[in-house]
């Protein structure tokens, strides 16, 4: 816990996320983006740790981040991701999306407006806000309480094609599947996929936990091995599905006390996992397998065991050992660790890259821990 | 009614004319609205045509302050902290605690001072550089009083720590000292700057021997032939016996050795040791505590609370709690004079010193224009069970009526709500009550947020706000024709005269338009179905469309007959239902049993039964439509029947 830096910002978090390392370089992220909600002026804005500070060259402040610059934001900025280097896509709650650019030159940083789509999602006769946006350069999708997907190209500025009605309750998360199709996740607590070659406004497969009706409230999908995925609830219970097969989960696990808000695979280190909730808790899930396949997918299917023990007091900073796959806890296991100390406002978003992990809370801090055991 | 304890402050509104025009007020939760009203100074009637503006009057502008709102946010989670210390230990082993949140509070305050101090000096607006300064020495005072109320109540001290406590507490609000003796130290001539012996007897006056001596040594080097007197001097300073608390000397032994240490200061002076010197001799007379010399310092000493605390150091450095007081009304006349009033500052301290709690509260109450401090402080002290004898005449106790002032103020905010909830849940008596009306008002814009406030709302069992929130979100869906997220709503709610409105329009857009829209919420009811009769029908009847879709005609014939015969179908959909019995019946096989087409036959007689008196504001057309419908029914049923009895009888046979 002594590597997390936490900085009050004077607004609620309701997204963050890094600026994506390129390829070729080998350095840690070192910029980030957050965007506020619940504000009267809502904002976008740009951050650094580490050597990019500004004043930032003392030991003692290594890790504080500073602004570098920011941009007010029509409405809730409800989700937020970068497109490339330069360029930040963000989600309204006035149903617009928009992309930001940053200019980095030293003298003159700032965030621009490079494109809105304002009513991207929209009711007959008012504004619904836009709940998700996720970017595949240079396609772009967004999904809103409206129940509609957008599809844009985001070099043509056009849509390129729209779902309407695709849900008839919220959307409330949106993640790319394959380069052709995308995943959703609604207040029904169904996955629904989308493939974009197939005309009509049917989804090609959905997926729920039958008889719940739990609204999930995010999605990820493994970085390498596309058909799993994973979801978080309302309930705050963590799913990982294989989409190939059946429309059962793989596993269940209760991980929070509430709304899970967010789930994150590494990206590049997918055994690990993390989660952050309403509960005002970020947790490390890591499955430590033995064999070839990651301890998520191992185990018979629809067995579904509840660890109550990962839920730890918020606190903590004990890592806990749940029995992930009781018929097969030799072969792997799971490691839950709290990131946070004692918390009690909700922690709205996370993103992890390399070894560095950002994130934000209505308690209006930032915490950035730059030396994730990853 | 109550006296009042000052004399209310007069707020002029820009642009309103209250020397002739009446004015009119509302109370909001934090702030107040005024207007002209038509009413004239001189009475009577309405005169004239009052201007049609709404001026918005807020006590509290530091609530909006960004950097402000950093000190609200961490407060926030010292407070959490603090509540979660157990009750149930014993109270030796607390106050370590309570010291150490004390000190965390403390230390937020000060961040934010440093944080404003900076952005104080980087900005350029003149307006803005004096609120920041306003805010600064807010909380300068505000630091100031809530350490010596550490030092007093938290901590309280016993005689001999009790004075070094205090003294910390002067060295810490008095910084210029070590401002000033950074600049005087690093200048070419230490000893030569016009400054120089004013270092000294600063530090002398704070009780930092090791630091004059260290000055004063710079001077001895220079002046030979007064060396024995400087060493004189340096030696007293180096004696000064001050108490250890971690010791194993009694108070006692202490007194003992710092009379004697007196004595030799005392005779020093008799003897004139320091006469050639008057600087020196300025310094013995303030060791010894001579009050004269030390009030001949009032510019060094500036305050009369560090003139107390130094006299105290050198007159009665054992002084005892209670006796505190004393020295410090007097040493207040006599460093301010008695014909000066007293700044609010003053008297809060003086309260403090008194050791009368609820003066230092109602006292900060008046002067601060924000419940921050009180509410904090109260709390913290409350913990500390100083507060116990007291009761209000309103309310519930002083602790609870200053955190829900707080928090309510909190609540009017757009973004810290959030953190008011923590608050009122530790309001035992009235903190729910107050949430729940608060709550409510909580505007919702997203989903996201009702979820929140939800959650908030259902982890407290608030069920009836649940339900309130719940159906706001399930009207608005309604409204934008989004049916499958009112239908949801409701069923979140438990809200089953909702969930059957719904379910009629899902019936009524069937009707209409021939299929179902939002098919996979009505999929997926589950048991959520039987929250109404109405969404019962509505997923039963989907679920026939769905047999009937995958050929089942069987068992869609049973599930399209129970729904009429157990009576789950509303009458008004009966006809809907047997004209979709009608393909049924037209099949080559024979699908429902004679004893179902009986049953089928007698709900049609019921239904027509009913109808016997025409509507009349049906038109003609419709009504032929209607009876044609009933001719085919009845013949499509006559003719099955006969089909039934011929294969029934056939397969008995």
């Amino acid at each position: 816990m002594d590597c997390i830096a936490a900085k009050y910002v004077s607004q609620k978090i309701s997204k963050i996320r890094w600026r994506p390392v390129p390829s070729e370089s080998l350095h840690q992220p070192d910029v980030f983006a957050t965007g506020s909600w619940d504000n009267e002026d809502n904002k976008v804005s740009v951050w650094a740790v580490g050597e990019n500070g500004v004043s930032s060259m003392d030991d003692e402040f290594e890790g504080d981040p500073q602004l570098l610059c920011e941009t007010k934001h029509e409405g809730d900025v409800l989700d937020l991701q970068f497109l490339d280097q330069d360029k930040i896509v963000a989600a309204s709650s006035t149903g617009a999306v928009t992309i930001f650019k940053h200019h980095p030159d030293k003298d003159k940083e700032g965030l621009s407006v490079a494109h809105t789509w304002e009513r991207a999602h929209r009711y007959p006769c008012d504004n619904a806000p836009c709940t998700g946006v996720v970017c595949n350069s240079p396609e772009l999708v967004s999904v809103g309480e409206d129940g509609r997907i957008v599809l844009y190209k985001v070099d043509q500025r056009a849509i390129l094609r729209v779902i309407e009605n695709a849900d008839s309750s919220t959307i409330h998360a949106v993640t790319f599947l394959k380069t052709t199709g995308v995943l959703t996740v609604n207040s029904i607590g169904q996955l629904k996929l989308w493939d974009f070659r197939q005309q009509g406004n049917e989804p090609a497969q959905v997926l729920s936990l039958t008889g719940d009706r739990v609204p999930l409230h995010c999605v990820d999908r493994h970085p390498n091995q596309q058909h799993i995925v994973a979801t978080g609830g309302q309930d705050g219970m963590l799913c990982i599905w294989d989409v190939r097969q059946g429309n059962m989960p793989f596993s269940l696990t209760e991980a929070h006390s509430a709304e899970m808000w967010e789930v994150h695979f590494h990206p590049s280190n997918p055994d690990h996992l993390f989660t952050c909730s309403e509960d005002g808790s970020l947790l490390h899930w890591e499955s430590s397998a033995n064999s070839d396949t990651p301890s998520f997918l191992q185990g018979g299917r629809n067995t579904s065991i509840i660890s109550r023990s990962a839920i730890a007091p918020a606190g903590g900073n004990q890592s806990l050992i749940s029995a992930w796959l009781a018929g097969d806890s030799s072969k792997g296991r799971l490691e839950t660790t709290h990131m946070l100390p004692s918390q009690t406002l909700s922690v709205n978003s996370l993103d992890v890259l390399g070894q560095c992990l950002v994130c934000g809370t209505d308690g209006e801090a930032i915490y950035v821990n730059r030396q994730v055991p990853v | 009614m109550e006296e009042v304890d000052v004399e209310p402050n007069i707020t002029l509104i820009p642009g309103v004319d209250f020397r002739h025009k009446h004015l009119g007020f509302v109370w909001g939760p934090g702030d107040i609205v005024v207007y002209e009203t038509n009413y004239t100074e001189k009475g009577g009637g309405p005169g004239g045509s009052g201007r049609p503006a709404i001026h918005v009057v807020r006590k509290d502008e530091d609530i909006y302050s960004p950097i402000l709102r950093k000190l609200f946010n961490e407060s926030h989670h010292i407070f959490v902290d603090l509540q979660r210390i157990k009750k149930d230990l014993p109270s030796k082993n607390k106050k370590p605690q309570f010291v150490s949140i004390s000190k965390n509070y403390r230390s937020v305050i000060r961040a934010c001072m440093e944080e404003l101090q900076q952005i104080a000096v980087s900005t350029q607006d003149d307006s803005l550089s004096t609120q920041y300064g306003n805010q600064i020495s807010i909380l300068l005072a505000v630091e100031l009083i809530w350490n010596l109320c550490e030092v007093l109540f938290i901590d309280a001290a016993p005689a001999g720590t009790l004075l070094l406590h205090l003294l910390d507490w002067v060295r810490l609000h008095k910084v210029d000292v070590d401002v000033k003796a950074r600049e005087i130290l690093q200048s070419d001539s230490p000893t030569k700057h016009p400054a120089y012996w004013d270092l000294v007897i600063s530090f002398v006056l704070q009780g930092r021997m090791d630091e004059a001596r260290q000055v004063l040594m710079k001077q001895a080097s220079l002046q030979p032939a007064a060396r024995p007197m400087f060493s004189l001097m340096d030696n007293l300073l180096h004696k000064m016996p001050i108490f250890n608390p971690g010791g194993t000397q009694t108070l006692t032994e202490f007194d003992v050795k710092w009379r004697h240490w007196h004595e030799e200061c005392d005779r020093c002076l008799q003897d004139s040791s320091f006469a050639s010197n008057s600087h020196l001799e300025t310094i013995c007379k303030i060791l010894v505590g001579d009050e004269d010399t030390l009030l001949e310092q009032k510019e060094l000493l500036s305050t009369w609370y560090h003139f107390l605390v130094t006299r105290l150091l050198y007159t009665h450095p054992t002084v005892k709690p209670t006796d505190l007081h004393h020295y410090a009304q007097s040493c207040m006349h006599m460093f301010l004079g008695t014909r000066n009033a007293l700044e609010p500052l003053d008297s809060i301290l003086l309260a403090a010193f008194e050791f009368d709690l609820h003066q230092v509260i109602k006292d900060c109450s008046i002067a601060l224009n924000n419940w921050w401090f009180v509410a904090h402080l109260t709390d913290l002290l409350d913990h500390c069970k100083l507060l116990q004898s007291h009761n209000l005449h309103f309310g519930s106790n002083l602790r609870e009526f200053l955190v829900l002032e707080y928090a309510s103020g909190l609540f009017t905010h757009h973004s810290l709500w959030q953190l008011a909830v923590d608050y009122f849940d530790h309001c035992p008596e009235f903190g729910r009550v107050y949430l729940e009306l608060q709550i409510e008002r909580v505007p919702l814009d997203t989903e996201r947020k009702a979820l929140k406030v939800l959650r908030i709302c259902e982890q407290r069992q608030m069920t009836e706000q649940v339900r309130s929130i719940c159906k706001i979100m399930a009207k608005r869906a309604l409204r934008n024709s989004r049916l499958g997220s009112a239908l949801s709503w409701s069923i979140r709610a438990k809200d089953a005269a909702f969930a059957t409105l719904i379910s009629e329009r899902f019936l009524q857009d069937y009707c209409t338009r021939g299929s179902f829209s939002d098919l996979d919420l009505i999929d997926n009811l589950g048991p959520a179905m039987l929250l109404s009769d109405r969404l019962t029908f509505l997923g039963k009847y989907r679920e026939f469309h769905k047999l009937y879709g995958e050929k089942q005609f069987t068992e869609a014939a049973k599930l399209l007959l129970s729904l009429m015969t157990a009576k789950i179908a509303p009458r008004s959909f009966w006809m809907t239902l047997l004209t979709d019995a009608l393909p049924l019946l037209e099949q080559k096989e024979v699908i429902f049993s004679a004893e179902q087409t009986h049953e089928l036959m007698f709900c049609l007689e019921e239904l027509t039964s009913e109808k016997c008196d025409p509507n009349p504001d049906q038109p003609m057309q419709d009504e032929e439509v209607e009876s044609t419908k009933i001719e085919l029914l009845r013949l499509a049923l006559a003719r099955n029947l006969a089909n039934a009895i011929v294969k029934e009888g056939t397969v008995e046979a």
